[in-house]
């Protein structure tokens, strides 16, 4: 019985080693491990055998079940192993090829820098507020003290709808529905569309956007307007952005300023973007002027603020590189594909 | 407003660069804009001494001149000019020497023309860059034989041709702001440089000696509207020699971008720049009873000005007029007669000061503006048209060309009480946010000659801009320079949000970007014949708009009242661009007029535009859909649009594909299809198009933010296909309306997935298949459960007249 066992083992390794296939591999572990298998056979003999003999066979027995057992999981690996690595050879694809897309749409790049300068107002605790486009000749000029006829009336080529209702030319006008609706503390910004009589080009339009921006409380002070526009430009240009304040006139703003900021292109050695000035024009501020706080109802030996006006298409132009206006108001997907 | 450096020169020396001065004053408030260095193109070309002239053996126009330029030996050069002659020898003349240059960027280097040698080339008035008003002894087309001027460099061979012209000036570009017309003058300048660069300026009272005449035996001033005119001054000068101004005088006005005429117009346009006044100067004998008076017109009252045209004067214009009618509009513009001729003997200098406002409304009514009334306009200060007056004899008596009368007339109602505003520095420093010591902001308001008395500032009456606190900070901060100020955090906490609109905005935004659109910007205004691209009817309310009364085009000339037109524009745009596949977006206002006088109405609008691609009705459809769902707006209902739609652009679409979209309690939210094939043929479009408008505050109001979780299912869900045939006109909303109703609470879905006409179906029926989704919440649904809500579904359908296909 010891030599059958023995012989049993022998074949079946063999036979196992010779195996490549998963199928006959089955077969292999029926024909010898199964039910009516061939050591199943053999063990049917045990009672035969002396109560001495047994134990001695029973081990056989086991351990050459064992063996072949641990041969067909061995085997049977193998071929997995090889049929996997087959698989993977047969679907090999080459990945260099063009990948399938999905329709993904873009924001204007004048709505995609307005969202971002929100965002940053927004953290700055200044609210949002709109205000109406057709505009009172009050809220527009007289409020913000250009009275009719006053000389600064031609700074701005006004489209008018009638002696009394016009196309706002600033976004200062929702400063006066803000002041008269609402009382200090005041942090506003109010972007919109503006209009001037301005033939199309490079660089003027009839419309554009500005983002206007008004803060009025106790205390407010001409260096908490520069901090502000500084805080601003580093956030939207970068750390190393740099802004100087120069004197200018606005009717309803004193001290005014006009706020430059150096030159993207060339870093203050003067270019042909700047004209050869190193700064580059980007903004109109100032101190609220006392007489427009009281207009508003607002005592001005009280509160004080500040002002400012941003023409957004100039921010977006610097902050792209785009040279010209019009590419905003063409719409060609080929533009807005970029942003 | 050009100032000439070498007149700023005469009462102050800045001692800095032209370049370093643009920047310190631009720094200071007084922007400049550019700066040109005169003459800056012409180099190596002198004064040459004529000294011999021979004619060309080879040509009969050319002569060959040995000129004088100031080295060993004379050089030769050839030259056509017909001025150029054998008695020229000795005249002095341009010469631009080998490898010169002249404006215009054009070059000179020797050569030979017709075999003889040319080393230069002998210079016009023209190629210097002048013209004949800079020198009227000088020819046009010839070489410009140069004259020895009084009060000018002496003239000598090889001298530079800049010194020896005066093209040595630079004249600088400053962009004054309307709150300072004093700047608009060499002497308010000064006062700016004084301050900017702590140089010591020099100004002196004018003067002059006057005949000892008395001025009423000559004219006499009445002003009748001293609240229009707060003073007037005038004087007289017999005896006039009209001529030519000398060449200071020329080169400065040059320099300030004014056309030297002859020396009395000469004189008030000088007197106009140094000190801002604008002056008049005219002839006596047109004045009618010696009398001037100043008025307001008479109704029907004409007058021709200097440009030779007829003007109708209104009761509300300011004129100058004599005893019978008017001799100018004051401040804007002097009669027809009223200039310096040749013939002149006798001249009456006007200096004034006009009310603002009145000048400006009377210039724009009569379509003139003047330099005179641009100065005006923003208002001038009487206390300086005296002192004008007075300028303008002192250079009469300077260039010897008339007689002054010893007295002037002086017609002054102007205000002379002092203003001043309270002086508090403390203020100042919370104002600005800064800590300036008391002792700079004295030294910086004296530099601007601003006085400090008694805790007040004193302002010159020149400084029409200071009247408060805050004015007076303004001085303070542009001298201590705006840099200066420190950058500061605001103080205070404040917390800010979108409101739910601007948030609705956003999420529309993100959406349609999801949803593979491309947001456009356009413009507001449009032509108003958009509504007739857009095929709305003649009667239609939208064709009501707000109209620009002055529009820069018909294109741009009315407020749209529908966003459609302006994506249609782009479509065309983009189609025209050879751009084959677009779908686009805009959130835009539409204008619509409310009442007369009062603003319109700018209700928000979402239109979509899409063409190429294979696109289909049913890709717009289904993109309006999925925005609904993402925004929250549940249970819209789409319809055909009839007759009854609420909205005038249906016209725009092609009756069979265009359709209404309706909020759950039933307000209309938009309307969307394929455009007309009319709307795509006026826009160019050569593909289907479609579009759709949408009502943003409709929307808004139709969606529900609130989200609330369900539970996933727990039972299993019963699944049935349905095919049925019906008539072809039956909407399948209708057919899906009543599979819903019918089946009650346990329907889970229902998906529409085949609708077929053809062959195997009756003649105006269709096949339309669904697949029925049903599950409880209780439990598993049976067979019995199942079958009975079929069975419902199919009576409620045969109802309508849809049979279960076979």
């Amino acid at each position: 019985m010891k030599e059958q066992l023995e012989e049993i083992r022998r074949k079946a390794i063999a036979l196992l080693d010779e195996c490549a296939d998963i199928g006959l591999l089955d077969d292999l572990r029926v024909k010898y491990l199964g039910k009516k298998g061939e050591l199943t056979a053999i063990l049917k003999q045990m009672g035969k055998l002396t109560a001495e003999e047994r134990p001695a066979m029973g081990q056989l027995a086991n351990k050459v079940r064992a063996d072949i057992e641990e041969k067909i999981a061995e085997k049977s690996a193998q071929i997995n192993e090889a049929l996997e690595e087959a698989r993977i050879a047969a679907e090999t694809i080459d990945v260099t090829l063009p990948g399938k897309k999905q329709p993904v749409g873009r924001l204007h790049p004048l709505t995609k820098v307005l969202d971002e300068v929100k965002d940053v107002f927004l953290g700055m605790g200044f609210d949002i507020v709109d205000g109406p486009e057709v505009e009172y000749d009050y809220y527009n000029f007289t409020a913000l003290n250009l009275p009719p006829d006053h000389p600064a009336r031609d700074m701005q080529d006004t489209f008018y709808i009638n002696d009394n209702i016009l196309l706002r030319t600033q976004t200062s006008s929702v400063q006066v529905h803000v002041m008269e609706n609402k009382k200090p503390p005041i942090r506003i910004i109010s972007p919109g569309r503006v209009y001037r009589s301005d033939a199309m080009d490079a660089t003027h339009s009839p419309l554009f956007h500005q983002i206007e921006g008004l803060v009025v409380d106790k205390g407010v002070t001409m260096a908490d307007l520069s901090g502000t526009l500084d805080m601003l430009m580093k956030r939207l240009y970068g750390e190393k952005c740099e802004i100087r304040l120069r004197p200018h006139h606005f009717p309803f703003t004193e001290p005014s300023a006009e706020v430059d900021i150096l030159c993207f292109n060339c870093g203050g050695k003067g270019c042909s973007m700047c004209k050869g000035e190193g700064w580059v024009e980007l903004l109109g501020a100032g101190m609220v002027h006392p007489w427009v706080l009281e207009n508003c109802g607002i005592d001005p030996e009280v509160y004080s603020g500040f002002a400012f006006g941003l023409g957004l298409e100039r921010i977006v132009m610097g902050r792209y590189g785009i040279n010209d206006l019009r590419m905003f108001y063409d719409n060609d997907v080929r533009f807005l594909g970029q942003f | 407003m050009n100032l000439s450096l070498k007149w700023l020169n005469d009462y102050i020396k800045p001692g800095v660069s032209a370049k370093q001065f643009c920047y310190d004053m631009t720094m200071t408030g007084s922007k400049v804009e550019g700066y040109e260095e005169e003459g800056s193109e012409i180099s190596n070309v002198v004064v040459g001494k004529i000294l011999d002239v021979k004619p060309h053996t080879n040509s009969d126009h050319l002569v060959i001149c040995q000129v004088d330029v100031g080295k060993d030996a004379p050089v030769q050069i050839v030259t056509g000019a017909p001025n150029i002659r054998e008695e020229n020898i000795g005249d002095l003349v341009p010469a631009a020497l080998d490898n010169s240059t002249l404006p215009g960027g054009k070059k000179i280097k020797k050569g030979k023309l017709r075999g003889e040698l040319s080393e230069g080339m002998l210079c016009s008035i023209g190629e210097l860059g002048l013209t004949l008003h800079d020198f009227p002894y000088a020819i046009e087309d010839g070489i410009f034989i140069l004259k020895q001027e009084e009060g000018c460099p002496e003239l000598r061979p090889g001298m530079d041709i800049k010194e020896a012209i005066g093209l040595d000036d630079v004249s600088v570009e400053f962009e004054i702001t309307p709150n300072r017309p004093d700047c608009l003058s060499v002497l308010g300048l000064a006062r700016e440089a004084h301050a900017t660069f702590d140089k010591p300026l020099t100004i002196k009272e004018p003067s002059f000696k006057g005949n000892g005449e008395d001025i009423n035996s000559y004219i006499k001033v009445f002003d009748e509207n001293p609240k229009l005119c707060m003073r007037y001054t005038a004087g007289v000068v017999k005896n006039v020699k009209v001529g030519m101004s000398p060449r200071w005088m020329r080169e400065r006005l040059r320099a300030s971008g004014v056309r030297p005429i002859n020396n009395f117009v000469d004189i008030t346009n000088y007197v106009m720049l140094e000190y801002g006044q604008p002056m008049h100067a005219f002839d006596i004998k047109y004045i009618s009873g010696n009398e001037i008076h100043i008025r307001n017109a008479r109704d029907g009252e004409t007058i021709t000005t200097l440009d030779g045209t007829e003007r109708k004067l209104s009761e509300n214009m300011l004129v100058i007029a004599d005893k019978d009618k008017p001799a100018a509009v004051a401040g804007v513009m002097g009669g027809e007669y009223s200039g310096i001729m040749d013939d002149t003997t006798t001249v009456v200098f006007e200096s004034a000061c006009f009310d603002g406002a009145s000048v400006r409304k009377t210039a724009k009514a009569l379509g003139m503006r003047t330099d005179a009334s641009a100065r005006f306009e923003k208002g001038l200060d009487p206390q300086n048209t005296l002192t004008a007056l007075k300028r303008a004899f002192e250079l009469v008596e300077l260039l010897g060309c008339g007689e002054v009368v010893g007295t002037v007339a002086d017609c002054d109602h102007s205000d002379k009480t002092q203003k001043s505003v309270e002086f508090d520095p403390e203020w100042i420093n919370n104002f600005l946010g800064t800590d300036i010591p008391e002792a700079d902001m004295v030294k910086y308001l004296e530099k601007l000659d601003l006085k400090i008395k008694d805790g007040r500032v004193y302002a010159p009456s020149v400084r029409i801009d200071i009247g408060c606190k805050a004015d007076v900070a303004e001085e303070v901060a542009r001298i201590y320079g705006y840099n200066n100020i420190p950058h500061t955090k605001l103080r205070g906490v404040a917390e800010a949000v979108l409101t739910p609109r601007q948030l609705f905005v956003r999420s529309i935004n993100r959406a349609m970007v999801a949803l593979g659109a491309y947001e456009i910007s356009t413009f507001s205004f449009v032509s108003p014949k958009s509504m007739d691209r857009i095929c709305i009817p003649a009667d239609s309310k939208l064709r009501n708009a707000v109209t620009i009364s002055n529009p820069l085009g018909e294109d741009t000339s009315v407020m749209r009242t529908s966003i459609l037109p302006s994506m249609c524009e782009i479509l065309s745009k983009n189609y025209r661009n050879k751009n084959l596949e677009v779908c686009l977006f805009e959130n835009g206002s539409e204008y619509i007029p409310t009442e007369p006088d009062k603003l319109p109405d700018e209700p928000m609008r979402l239109a979509i535009g899409m063409y190429g691609g294979n696109r289909d009705f049913y890709d717009l459809k289904g993109m309006i859909e999925q925005l609904f769902d993402i925004l929250r707006i549940k249970g819209v209902e789409f319809a055909a649009c009839g007759e009854d739609c609420p909205f005038d652009e249906k016209d725009s679409f092609h009756p069979g594909r265009r359709a209404v979209v309706y909020s759950a309690d039933g307000k209309p939210l938009g309307i969307f299809g394929e455009l007309s094939k009319a709307v795509q043929d006026n826009y160019g479009i050569g593909v289907r198009t479609y579009a759709a408008k949408l009502l943003i505050p409709e929307m808004m109001k139709a969606a529900d933010p609130d989200v609330r979780y369900t539970p996933l299912p727990k039972y299993p869900a019963a699944e049935r296909d349905l095919a049925i045939v019906c008539d072809d006109t039956i909407p399948v909303a209708m057919l899906e309306k009543a599979i819903r109703s019918a089946a009650g609470n346990i329907l889970e879905s229902v998906k529409l997935f085949d609708v077929y006409k053809g062959e195997q179906i009756e003649k105006g029926k269709k096949s339309v298949a669904y697949s029925i989704i049903m599950r409880s919440h209780e439990g598993t649904l049976t067979d019995e459960q199942t079958d009975s809500a079929m069975k419902k579904i199919l009576k409620k359908l045969s109802e309508m007249g849809a049979q279960i296909r076979s």
